[in-house]
């Protein structure tokens, strides 16, 4: 990017001069954060999500919050799946999602199968009519073969039950992950076909600058942001306000 | 863990190593690739830029350049340096001399907080503090109690806690009380995510901090945070003053930033480290051991800790007289591998054996456990004289023990030679001669041995 910029003022497109240069890197940097970008695909009947990340980068919460926004602004029926059957009352904490957002739950006790979850969860919605399925899952280290194993068999099950789906794979990646982002967004494509980043916890210091990179070379677009606790601090990606958020100081 | 890192800094070592004198350019080069190592790994610049200047001011000291084998001077150097840069040796918790000690922990959100409140918890019931207890003061997260509640009672601890209504500050300070009148060994207080930004929840902490006084504050820290650590831990030292960190998800591929940013920065040292699902993955941290991992010089101490802790000595006396009697079982073998397989993923424990960082091979070969489960379901297959006498496995009894453990026949005729040789080379280890390197090597399965560079 460095370079493209270096090149342009160099051959005279951009001038020289501090504020043109800014303005200039901001728009080269709104354009890489905006590669590939595309929305949430909610076309199908119902429509399928999987929600995938490492543990600890806002799966549930984000979960809830999208929920929130389906049903209350688009006034879309929702279905959710506990499909977290590993953490200590992960299913619990959806539920009290699913409960604010007025959202249908699907859940088994702890130690069950996500897959089966997941399953079910999708049958329920397709037999009552619902508009959207989301599908929770535990959070897991990209270094485990194993877990990520089973994250693409839960996926593959889910292509059973539906053919086509899920019809969206987001990815939760921690703003304030450093370099390490990049090879979690890398090993959970290469597991489950990621569709899209959403990038949580954008209200602290952290820049999330690492969701440039994941564009850049993986060419999968942010296409959520979090940046709160409350039900409405979920947000589009806007790639011209990250990119001066970027850059502000 | 921290395996970039790790390959970098070995190689760049061992180049230097390689000469037999350092010239100050070479030193200098070296310097370059262990600062950009460090910064590729998230280290915070300042703290790269204060380390490589130590680091080279002492590797062109006199007593150095003037050595027989400055390289490995130089390698001493960078292992010292390391070890001092995530801490040093020998910090500790602060106990209480009378009364529950009082732990806060504190963090990010997702950091691993609650998590890490039970695998503390645990940690202190396995090191003489019997009668733990948790206070749930997150409130504002959905089903954080629920979820302290039940990790808690995983662990043995009790939990203390008021549902979602009553205020943190007011929970913990009513927890501390309880704590104190059924006169608990510690007490560890697990408190909502929150943003050092948000003055409010920092308030919040400062608040719950001077009500209870705690003996210790820590600070989860995920292992995996880039360059906004600092901030964090910054932030985080002025409202909550903690005294150490608790480094989580060290099991993931982190490069170790965080870890080698937050003692310099803040001035405390991480004193625990969280490294996998299970809540026995939890134990001291070593910025020695680190250190050498780190440089590839193993972490046997770590192994033989491990080993202390899970193999029962009695066993152990008993499996060495049958060794020497020659009388060494395959539901022997069944024993072994099980205490063996306690002590972790066998991946884990090559990490900490000296030189396993330059084994290539072993290194990216996932080590297939699944092998060794197949190995314990076809013992498990046999009858009792069988395992006492695999010599009689032959035909049908292959035949039945194959079905039973769901292998084809051939595997239980491998089974039953390797073990053959297992034996033979244990009777020339009893018999005192060195056992040879090709029984050795053929023992371990028939693989071709690694090569091994030698140093």
């Amino acid at each position: 990017m460095v370079e493209r910029l270096e090149h342009e003022v160099e051959a005279g497109t951009v001038p020289a001069d501090g504020e043109a240069v800014q303005a200039r890197l901001i728009e080269i940097l709104a354009e890489v954060a905006g590669t590939a970008r595309a929305p949430i695909d909610l076309s199908n009947e119902p429509a399928v999500l999987l929600m995938v990340g490492v543990n600890g980068t806002g799966k549930t919460t984000t979960i809830g919050k999208i929920a929130w926004h389906l049903s209350q602004e688009f006034g879309l029926s929702v279905v959710l799946a506990a499909g977290d059957t590993y953490r200590a009352a992960a299913a619990e904490q959806l539920a009290e999602w699913a409960d604010r957002a007025g959202a249908e739950l699907i859940r088994a006790e702890e130690g069950a199968d996500p897959g089966a979850v997941a399953f079910d969860a999708v049958e329920a919605a397709r037999a009552r009519g619902a508009d959207v399925v989301i599908i929770d899952t535990a959070g897991r280290l990209h270094t485990q073969g194993n877990l990520m194993d089973e994250l693409a068999k839960v996926r593959r099950v889910i292509g059973k039950q539906m053919p086509g789906a899920p019809h969206e794979t987001l990815l939760s990646i921690d703003a304030t992950t450093g370099q390490n982002g990049l090879r979690q967004a890398k090993v959970f494509a290469e597991a489950v076909e990621v569709d899209g980043v959403v990038l949580t916890k954008l209200d602290g210091t952290a820049k999330g600058g690492i969701v440039l990179a994941i564009a850049d070379e993986l060419q999968i677009p942010v296409k959520l942001i979090g940046t709160g606790e409350t039900l409405e601090d979920l947000r589009p990606f806007d790639p011209t306000d990250f990119a001066n958020a970027l850059l502000a100081k | 863990m921290f395996d970039q890192l790790s390959d970098r800094l070995q190689a760049t070592l061992s180049d230097v190593r390689s000469r037999g004198k350092l010239s100050e350019s070479d030193v200098d080069a070296a310097m370059r690739e262990i600062r950009l190592a460090l910064l590729e790994a998230d280290v915070n610049f300042k703290v790269v830029k204060t380390f490589t200047k130590t680091l080279k001011e002492r590797c062109l000291g006199a007593d150095v350049m003037g050595s027989l084998d400055p390289g490995q001077q130089v390698v001493k150097i960078v292992n010292e340096e390391l070890t001092s840069l995530m801490g040093g040796v020998g910090s500790e918790l602060a106990f209480a001399s009378n009364g529950p000690t009082v732990i806060l922990m504190a963090g990010l959100q997702g950091s691993g907080k609650t998590t890490a409140c039970a695998k503390l918890a645990r940690w202190l019931r396995e090191n003489g503090r019997k009668d733990v207890a948790l206070a749930a003061c997150d409130v504002y997260r959905p089903a954080a109690v629920d979820q302290l509640v039940t990790v808690g009672g995983r662990v043995g601890a009790h939990v203390y806690e008021k549902g979602t209504d009553a205020d943190p500050v007011e929970i913990a300070a009513w927890a501390l009380e309880q704590a104190k009148t059924e006169r608990r060994d510690a007490l560890i207080v697990d408190t909502a995510g929150r943003l050092h930004v948000d003055a409010d929840l920092m308030e919040e902490l400062a608040k719950i901090r001077k009500r209870i006084q705690p003996h210790d504050v820590l600070l989860v820290v995920d292992a995996m945070t880039g360059q906004d650590a600092v901030g964090v831990a910054e932030s985080f030292a002025e409202a909550a003053e903690f005294d150490g960190v608790v480094m989580s998800k060290l099991d993931g591929d982190a490069r170790g930033g965080a870890a080698l940013s937050v003692k310099a920065v803040t001035g405390k040292p991480i004193l625990f480290a969280s490294t996998g699902e299970k809540l026995e993955a939890f134990d001291r941290f070593h910025p020695d051991r680190m250190a050498s991992r780190i440089l590839g010089m193993g972490d046997v101490l770590s192994l033989i800790e491990k080993a202390e802790q899970q193999i029962d000595e009695k066993q152990a006396q008993d499996l060495e007289q049958k060794l020497r009697r020659n009388q060494f079982t395959l539901e022997d073998m069944l024993q072994q591998m099980r205490q063996v397989r306690k002590m972790g993923p066998l991946s884990g424990i090559l990490g900490m054996l000296p030189g396993m960082g330059a084994m290539k091979q072993l290194k990216n070969a996932d080590v297939d456990e699944g092998q060794l489960d197949r190995v314990e379901a076809i013992i498990l297959s046999m009858t009792p004289e069988e395992r006492a006498n695999p010599g009689i496995v032959k035909g049908s009894r292959r035949k039945r023990i194959a079905n039973g453990s769901g292998v084809r026949p051939q595997q239980v005729n491998q089974l039953i030679k390797q073990f053959d040789q297992m034996r033979k080379l244990m009777r020339h280890v009893a018999s005192g001669k060195t056992p040879d390197q090709q029984q050795l090597a053929s023992m371990m399965g028939g693989a071709p041995r690694p090569k091994v560079r030698r140093r």
